[in-house]
């Protein structure tokens, strides 16, 4: 469990992206491209589900790549290489069905590209047409660019500011391709409002979208169903029945909420941590 | 000869307690437990131990209780319990020795309180023995030293099967996904019912005899039980719990404050939410708490809801409302006692029907209906039937849904060649406790769906039975 390595993806004020390799042999083992480790940073700490981007099995090691957001990715943020984290579980929740689906597109938004990184591989490795597009706020948070590119057939990229690649929002770019081809399968990861997005822009063209959700979790085992969302109108747990779900079945409104459930104590907290 | 009253426990003052997480019950002394054990009447035909799910020889330790002989009264517990002190504060005596006691009135769901106290005489003993450091024998067998047995969870059925192996001088390997050992005993219930030193006490026991504990570790995902055998495992239990909180399936249960017991019981017990911010895991606390069940982990959520109201400086108000009346609550009887003493309200025949959110998607309030008792169904218990009309809403800013488990799927979902009935509960042979894979074995809720710590010890020292049996035929 200890830190092997640790890079600053990406800078900007209030939101940096950092990149983790951890010593945890038995997961490096398993791991499939979709599953996640629930982890501590202390042992005061929360438990917090992290994606697994990569895994080195003849190293033992697992690379977990986040954004610092709450007090936990601070706190993990400021740990050093050498560091012990208290605790790292997994590999959790069901792997991405990797087949040959056909042309897939594959959608990162955010630290959501992270999450695409060993899908996107996976899929390419599978014979797909892989097309992918990222999407960030701005320039200096963009990342994985490079591997993305050399792992997919088609590369956009696009800034909310403009800054970088095109102006504007992935689902921009998604809605031109889906209007110009037919695509087997669309694959989105990021920010909720971008999924709700994709999954609005995918529907009216009949392409099978899976997301992959970022429900608040504390056991991430099937015990508490903290994560659980209503899809398709049965209530499932993120954790164990998920993480990917049929994008057009996602009660987006009810996960949006329950992910502020402890905005306000996420608050507290981390500004008595001054953090 | 008059029977005397029974000995009162001792408990901290309601008002004292219910603003900690202090243990409540503090038990017997000796003299107290001196004239508890003297009201038992040492029948010829001692029908108690028939309601033992383990057959603890009871008669005999109350006996030696009697006789001040305590360290044989802890071998005589021994012999059939690994943790008395465990067991004498969570078994539901009342619907099982002490039910069977010839002092209990016949035809009623629960013993008479009469009854001799069993359980806080085990207890007496329990304690006894861990303050004086005794232990049962070892039994050390020779065969069995080059086996190596993986325990997959370190739940009630999983300490006690490990316990078990170890004495048998077998190397045991202990695997728990959380990053805490005890199961159910450290997130389900609180400290003040189960203290930790003595659930790390027991632990600390079982590492002593040399069992290997793994914790953050999948079994199936990170390694499956052909790997583990593979590895040089000749045997497996699974002792992997009924996790799977179930759900009411009415509108609005998705909304925000709206609580499995587990999710609750967790983020207090096992995450210490009730430390925030000193401890990082949050727990929302509300103003108008209603917890929906009327078993044990029912009282315990309403419980040290009530206390972190208290705590925190809120009004407390924490209610449990329940489909049928107190008569019919699974839950301990002392439990419905203490959680009442300590100031939580119960509303009986209340059927939940819906939960409505503010514009953020927090619970504000329950829409309910009222009950009366029916005929009796399946379970015996008389049904409730809803009383048309008698719609009402009450006030709720977190709801607690303790309505049942159910099993573990985590495993058994990666292993097919397990056989899981149709509630994904494994099935085994009942003597031996082996499945349908060779080598297997396993026990407590996971076998049988949800049931008390004792029962799954049984199971568990059953399933060693079967695997030393296993062992010695390699």
């Amino acid at each position: 469990m200890k830190i092997l390595n640790k890079q600053v993806l990406g800078n900007a004020k209030d939101a940096g992206i950092v990149r983790i390799e951890v010593a945890a042999p038995d997961i490096a083992k398993k791991a499939k491209p979709g599953q996640f480790v629930a982890l501590m940073v202390s042992e005061q700490g929360e438990r917090i589900p992290l994606t697994i981007v990569e895994r080195d099995p003849k190293k033992g090691t697992i690379t977990l790549i986040f954004q610092v957001a709450g007090l936990t990715t601070k706190l993990l943020s400021k740990a050093s290489v050498g560091d012990e984290l208290f605790a790292i579980v997994g590999p959790l929740g069901h792997a991405t069905d990797i087949k040959k689906y056909g042309k897939v597109i594959i959608i990162g938004g955010g630290v959501g590209i992270a999450e695409i990184y060993p899908v996107t591989k996976a899929m390419k490795d599978a014979e797909n047409n892989v097309t992918t597009i990222l999407g960030t706020r701005t320039k200096v948070i963009l990342f994985l660019e490079k591997e993305l590119k050399a792992a997919s057939n088609e590369l956009y990229v696009t800034t909310d500011d403009g800054s970088y690649g095109r102006k504007g929002f992935v689902t921009d770019v998604l809605d031109e391709l889906l209007k110009k081809d037919k695509y087997d399968l669309v694959y989105a990861v990021g920010p909720i409002p971008m999924m709700k997005r994709v999954a609005q822009v995918t529907k009216p063209h009949g392409t099978k979208t899976l997301v992959s959700l970022n429900a608040i979790m504390v056991d991430a085992t099937g015990m508490c169903g903290c994560c659980r969302v209503d899809v398709g109108g049965k209530v499932k747990f993120s954790c164990v029945d998920g993480p990917e779900f049929d994008a057009h079945l996602v009660d987006w409104e009810g996960l949006t909420k329950r992910n502020r459930v402890y905005i306000d104590k996420e608050q507290h907290i981390c500004k008595l941590n001054q953090l | 000869m008059a029977i005397k009253e029974p000995v009162k426990v001792r408990e901290v003052a309601a008002l004292t307690r219910a603003v900690n997480f202090e243990e409540v019950v503090l038990g017997y002394n000796e003299a107290e437990a001196l004239t508890e054990a003297a009201r038992c009447l040492q029948c010829k035909n001692p029908v108690c131990i028939s309601g033992c799910p383990v057959g603890i020889d009871i008669k005999k330790f109350i006996y030696q209780i009697t006789q001040k002989d305590y360290k044989g009264a802890y071998l005589t517990l021994r012999e059939r319990n690994n943790f008395p002190s465990i067991c004498g504060r969570v078994c539901p005596a009342e619907y099982q020795c002490r039910k069977a006691c010839v002092m209990s009135k016949k035809g009623h769901p629960y013993a008479s309180a009469n009854t001799i106290n069993v359980h806080f005489l085990e207890r007496f003993v329990g304690d006894h023995g861990m303050k004086n450091a005794l232990d049962a024998p070892v039994m050390k067998d020779p065969k069995l030293s080059k086996f190596k047995v993986a325990v997959v969870g370190s739940g009630p059925a999983g300490l006690c099967c490990s316990g078990e192996l170890a004495r048998r001088g077998i190397k045991v390997t202990m695997f728990e996904s959380l990053h805490k050992t005890g199961g159910v005993l450290r997130y389900g219930i609180p400290p003040f019912r189960m203290p930790r030193d003595i659930l790390d006490f027991e632990i600390d026991s079982l590492k002593k005899m040399g069992v290997d504990i793994i914790p953050n570790f999948i079994v199936g995902n990170a390694r499956s039980l052909e790997e583990l055998f593979a590895e040089g495992y000749s045997a497996i239990f699974l002792g992997l719990g009924a996790g799977i909180p179930s759900f009411l399936g009415i509108p609005g249960e998705n909304l925000c404050n709206i609580y499995s017991a587990n999710e609750f019981l967790t983020r207090v017990n096992l995450m210490s939410a009730y430390k925030f911010p000193q401890s990082h895991t949050p727990v929302n606390i509300g103003k108008h708490i209603v917890v929906i069940g009327g078993g044990n982990t029912a009282m315990d959520a309403a419980r040290v809801a009530l206390r972190l109201q208290k705590m925190n400086g809120i009004q407390a108000d924490t209610t449990i409302a329940y489909r049928r009346t107190e008569v019919e609550m699974p839950a301990r009887r002392l439990e419905i006692e203490h959680a009442r003493e300590e100031g939580v309200n119960f509303d009986m025949l209340v059927r939940p029907d819906e939960f409505v959110g503010d514009e953020n998607a927090f619970v504000k309030k329950m829409k309910c209906t009222r009950c009366e008792l029916g005929e009796p169904d399946a379970s015996g218990r008389r049904k409730p039937v809803p009383i048309p009309g008698s719609e009402f809403e009450r006030e709720c800013d977190v709801a607690i849904i303790a309505v049942g488990l159910n099993a573990n799927q985590l495993l058994t979902k990666v292993t097919p060649s397990l056989t899981t009935d149709k509630y994904g509960d494994v099935v085994v042979n009942k003597e031996t406790m082996e499945t349908s894979i060779k080598g297997v074995f396993a026990g407590g809720d996971i076998v049988g769906g949800e049931g008390t710590v004792i029962e799954a010890m049984g199971m568990a020292k059953r399933a060693a039975q079967g695997i030393v049996d296993h062992l010695l035929k390699q």
